[in-house]
């Protein structure tokens, strides 16, 4: 999904960790949704910032990259839970993988993610280290 | 609602690295033999559905359902693509037999194809990706074993699985693979073998990740009328079941489980009219070793978080209780992503058939075929019968 516009769109997600809230059934869900994925009422959608804090909930180590991650191998990538509800999948940075264990507290990090090769954009998102 | 539906005929390529083979030559082999077996002409055919995840990043090529139609010689018919990730083969068979069940059709072509050599390994894992959620997942450098990595890691901390658990799936799919001559992987590899062999993603080793894989399969689908006016026997489609889950695996109400499976499964039961005790082998689809383990447990052959005691036990194997993946899986057949959901489906047949050969699984009458997309996404179940009812 490369290209400026595709990014673009998404630095609400990207940059500030905004999500949605149902005015309705109370539910949270990130990133934005127009339907309630729970009681499916639409138009009672709110916008909502996570605090972008949570506990790891499973982890691993990426060995084979896919293209364009190669030179952050070995990188630990990992289902947090946060502490609103919903679960997001992200890097955890700044640790050795080693110290990456079940139930470790964490927050979100502002990072480089990935650049479209040597000209192209640098994309930049959440990713989350740990607070333990 | 129409009549019975039954497989006529089957015909497969070999699967595995087929360099000599293009997209077309593949899907045309298949359907060929396929046509041969069910004892049919050309033009008997009614429609064509082909599952194929990702031509157009695989190999070049999109508009794959007229391209099939033109290169069978059959130019003229309705054809149609059907994607779903990995579990393309799989809708596609549904597509079919929905096509016969609805009354429009009465001799329908499922087919599955996917040529994946022809593009370096990594930008075919990146097309692979595409099963998951682009934006929030792949995204952040998520490939598809880390996503099944991540489900191991809940299933070992929540159940206790081991990971000699989950290499034993590896295991006994090879020693099943190296009965069939059309698999990738021909060939046994030991528990220390899978255990040692290089990290994917912690706690998943290469020894527990299918492949890449060209290949392709056919099936041919009849109405219960037309099967009899061709004096055919065929094995029964007892029933057809879909169900989907979110795309992105964080979202699922559970991570050790999975939901679009127990969901589909529950649905074939009850369509059937049986319960998983009466089923006498399975083709689940174990991309990654894992996805077995859940996969026994969400088909219901054992009680949820015993799938890695039981595999381990042996109850899985070509002589056990409940034998799963007789024709190597897709870790040892080989997994051409689209492909798949059909091959499952061709082995069943022949195991009913009594066809299976070396690793014919003795009295198989019914048979269910378990085909998945992404991490989880769709799951597509069919339960195939020698008995009618």
């Amino acid at each position: 999904m490369k290209g400026l516009p595709a990014h673009w769109r998404l630095l609400p997600q990207r940059y500030n960790l905004i999500g949605s809230y149902c005015k309705n059934c109370s539910g949270r869900f990130f990133p934005q949704r127009s339907i309630c994925p729970d009681c499916r009422r639409t138009g009672s959608m709110e916008e909502f910032k996570f605090s972008g804090k949570g506990e790891i909930y499973s982890y691993t180590v990426i060995r084979a990259p896919p293209q364009g991650f190669d030179y952050q191998v070995p990188y630990v990538i990992a289902i947090v839970k946060m502490d609103e509800g919903p679960f997001i999948t992200t890097q955890i940075v700044d640790c050795n993988p080693e110290d990456v264990e079940i139930g470790k507290r964490v927050e979100t990090v502002f990072r480089k993610v990935i650049a479209d090769g040597e000209s192209g954009i640098i994309r930049y998102g959440y990713k989350f280290r740990l607070t333990d | 609602m129409s009549s019975r539906v039954g497989i006529i005929g089957v015909g497969m390529t070999k699967f595995g690295e087929l360099w000599d083979r293009g997209y077309r030559d593949l899907i045309v082999d298949a359907g060929a033999m396929a046509i041969k077996d069910a004892g049919i002409e050309g033009d008997q055919i009614e429609g064509i559905y082909v599952g194929s995840m990702s031509p157009g990043l695989f190999a070049e090529q999109e508009h794959v359902s007229a391209l099939v139609a033109d290169y069978s010689g059959l130019r003229g018919i309705p054809a149609s693509r059907v994607e779903a990730a990995c579990a393309s083969g799989g809708v596609a068979l549904r597509e079919a037999y929905l096509a016969i069940k609805s009354g429009e059709m009465d001799i329908v072509v499922a087919g599955g194809v996917e040529k994946m050599t022809d593009i370096p390994t990594g930008s075919a894992a990146v097309a692979l990706m595409g099963a998951g959620d682009q934006e929030l997942e792949a995204f952040k450098g998520v490939t598809f074993p880390s996503l099944y990595a991540l489900m191991a890691r809940r299933h070992m901390v929540e159940y206790g699985t081991t990971i000699e658990q989950i290499s034993q799936v590896a295991v006994k799919s090879h020693n099943n693979a190296s009965l069939n001559e059309n698999a990738q992987y021909p060939f046994r590899v030991t528990l220390e073998q899978v255990m040692n062999s290089t990290l994917i993603a912690d706690p998943l080793r290469i020894l527990h990740c299918s492949g890449i894989t060209d290949g392709a399969a056919t099936v041919i689908l009849a109405s219960e009328e037309k099967a009899e006016e061709l004096n055919n026997d065929p094995v029964w489609i007892r029933s057809s079941s879909l169900a989907t889950d979110s795309i992105a695996l964080h979202d699922r109400k559970s991570f050790s489980r999975m939901d679009a499976a127990i969901l589909a499964a529950r649905k074939a039961y009850k369509g059937a009219g049986i319960k998983p005790e009466d089923i006498d082998f399975a083709e689940l689809h174990d991309c990654f070793s894992i996805a077995e383990i859940l996969a026994i447990e969400a088909m219901g052959f054992c009680e949820f978080g015993e799938g890695g005691k039981i595999t381990e036990d042996g109850e899985t194997e070509l002589n056990g209780r409940i034998p799963i993946n007789t024709s190597g899986g897709l870790k040892g057949r080989g997994h051409p992503v689209g492909a798949t959901g059909i091959a499952q489906a061709i082995e069943a047949v022949l195991q009913i058939r009594g066809d299976a050969g070396k690793r014919q699984v003795k009295g198989a009458r019914t048979g269910l075929i378990q085909n998945v997309g992404g991490s989880g996404a769709t799951c597509v179940v069919h339960i195939l019968s020698g008995e009618k009812e």
